[in-house]
């Protein structure tokens, strides 16, 4: 408790960073309480099309071609960004540890057998193989949260190698060695909850891209359809851009604040855990 | 030199022949194969039709059977038959290869070069207003989902201010030629190749900045200055030349993420490229012609990050090509 209030007074000192994290909780609010908000659900026909934000105070950011309440979407729409990007970035956070701690700690042929089989991955550009990998299994949330994680863990197991393999050289692990703990007890005691800082800043932009690829697939069509995502509403949106383009840019500029906090609130994160690193 | 290129090729060759059967696994646990797709569409799905297509095409084959023919034909650059297009997936790939390439190069010029022009700004005007505005400018492009800051160009460019062209590589029917047709097809270029820059342009950008910023403090440049060369030769010839060495690597990093997002834009902008290709053949179940994009871009990238290797040892001479 004392070490998170030490980590928010850091933290507290850049103010863009507070304000992103403002963002955030919006966001998070909006997806725990949307049905609260909006009970209908975003596929409800409430009111006439094309109603333009600002014409109609109840329907503060205007409706869809079929009389849709275009804010219900993006207020129902962030639950899924949030979810898929948070457990897909759960997924790569499971696979790049495992593959990153096991080539970093046994090193040698073990590491470079594991470093071949990552450097494969990094080669097939991610988004054409992600599109391939969910048009492939059928989109559904699941598919698509997986198929997320696979496309991302590269860089995690890099991060992870580099870390274990000078932690390992560390005094305090060598003494593990001595006293003769097994190597499951190290990796997991000694080694990993040194190695996790670093990963926990890369994690808030991996979530910031899983939630771009996400709604970049639904865009393309390749979203979950039972799901109303931020994705979803642009590809829609994008049939009638010529008339109503507001209809593109909401939920566009929704994707942009959250993506936009993350980033921010990663580099504050960074700032805030590693104070001698402080750039400028 | 040779012996350098030989070498990595060498070692590039487990790479591919891994990426090949991941490809190949992957597209073959797909439910539902390309015979299925034919026979739903020709509406005489009798099991007699559906075993004719199948030794067609060679589809009634044990996996692994189907995996050493397709590996030793794609050693012999036979890529098969997209039955789609009635086209060999080579020639079709060929065909919309040189489209997506242009605008790749068009993208990492304008990232390269915008990134490094506001990455220099920030780093010689550091920690000043300017600095300020640049590195928000930067996390802006860094933020952006790269199909939507299309449709928003194409609103603001081709509906409301009627500049540019909402699409297409160039105008159909126009038959320009020369200078006319270079022109034209720069105006059907910008829109998508900026759209694709911008993520690209904000990392080069702060890479530019941190790597000025490093190379600044470095006792060489202390020397140039001493030595009383103009503060514009030394950024230009000493420090721009050293602080170009991060920005070179991650670009040729990039090109693998950068043929992804080329997929979106392609979608967006309607360019006749790999990437729509792609596309569409994932909606047709085009199986072999989805897995030879997908083997060919990422030979791709192997042969550009070659490329940049060798970029790399001629801006660095400390690294020696053997």
């Amino acid at each position: 408790m004392r070490r998170l209030r030490e980590f928010w007074r850091r933290y507290r000192r850049n103010v863009l960073a507070v304000a992103a994290f403002g963002v955030l909780l919006v966001v998070v609010a909006m997806a725990v309480f949307a049905d609260l908000l909006y009970p209908k659900g975003p596929w409800e026909m409430v009111t006439r099309p094309f109603l333009w934000p600002g014409d109609r105070a109840q329907h503060l950011l205007g409706s869809d071609m079929l009389g849709r309440d275009v804010m219900a979407g993006i207020v129902h729409g962030s639950r899924v960004s949030l979810l898929i990007g948070v457990v897909a970035t759960a997924v790569a956070f499971i696979i790049g540890i495992l593959v990153g701690a096991t080539a970093g700690y046994f090193r040698g042929s073990v590491d470079d057998i594991l470093m071949r089989f990552t450097e494969i991955f990094q080669t097939i550009p991610p988004f054409m193989f992600l599109i391939v990998l969910v048009a492939i299994f059928k989109p559904s949330v699941t598919t698509i949260t997986l198929a997320i994680g696979i496309v991302s863990w590269p860089t995690l197991a890099r991060l992870v190698r580099s870390e274990f393999l000078t932690l390992r050289e560390r005094d305090f692990v060598q003494a593990g060695f001595v006293i003769g703990m097994s190597n499951t007890r190290i990796i997991l005691t000694q080694i990993l909850p040194n190695a996790l800082p670093p990963v926990i800043v890369t994690s808030s932009v991996i979530v910031a891209t899983a939630i771009i690829n996400e709604s970049a697939l639904s865009f393309l069509g390749l979203g979950d359809p039972n799901l109303m995502s931020w994705g979803t509403m642009i590809g829609a949106g994008r049939q009638v851009l010529r008339n109503a383009w507001y209809l593109t840019a909401l939920p566009g500029i929704a994707i942009l604040l959250t993506v936009l906090a993350l980033n921010i609130a990663g580099d504050g994160l960074n700032d805030a855990l590693n104070p001698r690193l402080k750039s400028g | 030199m040779m012996r350098f290129i030989a070498r990595r090729l060498l070692q590039a060759f487990p790479a591919v022949f891994g990426i090949i059967i991941i490809n190949f696994f992957v597209l073959h646990l797909a439910p539902g194969d390309a015979a299925d797709v034919l026979a739903g569409e020709a509406g005489a799905a009798n099991e007699a039709y559906m075993k004719q297509l199948r030794e067609t095409f060679g589809l009634d084959e044990p996996l692994h059977v189907q995996l050493y023919e397709y590996v030793i034909n794609i050693l012999h650059l036979n890529l098969g038959y997209s039955f789609r297009h009635n086209m060999a997936v080579f020639d079709l790939i060929a065909d919309r290869l040189p489209a997506t390439l242009w605008l790749m190069l068009s993208a990492v010029f304008l990232a390269v070069g915008l990134g490094i022009l506001l990455g220099v700004t920030s780093a010689r005007f550091v920690n000043t207003i300017v600095d300020r505005i640049a590195s928000v400018l930067a996390l802006l492009c860094y933020s952006t989902p790269v199909f939507w800051i299309g449709l928003m160009m194409i609103v603001l460019f081709s509906v409301e201010l009627g500049w540019l062209p909402s699409g297409g590589f160039e105008t159909i029917g126009a038959d320009y030629t020369g200078v006319d047709r270079v022109l034209d097809v720069t105006r059907h270029t910008l829109m998508p190749a900026l759209a694709l820059s911008l993520f690209y342009l904000a990392v080069y950008a702060r890479l530019m900045r941190a790597s000025m910023l490093e190379v600044y403090r470095l006792d060489f440049v202390t020397t140039a200055h001493a030595k009383g060369l103009s503060p514009a030769r030394v950024a230009f010839k000493h420090v721009l030349r050293n602080a170009l060495l991060p920005v070179v690597t991650m670009a040729g990093l990039h090109l693998g993420g950068m043929l992804g997002g080329a997929v979106v834009v392609e979608v967006v902008f309607s360019w006749p490229g790999i990437g729509r290709l792609a596309f569409d053949a994932i909606f047709q179940r085009d199986f072999n012609l989805v897995l030879s994009i997908l083997v060919l871009s990422s030979v791709l990238v192997i042969v550009i990050n070659l490329a940049v290797d060798l970029l790399y040892a001629w801006l660095d001479p400390r690294i020696e090509i053997r």
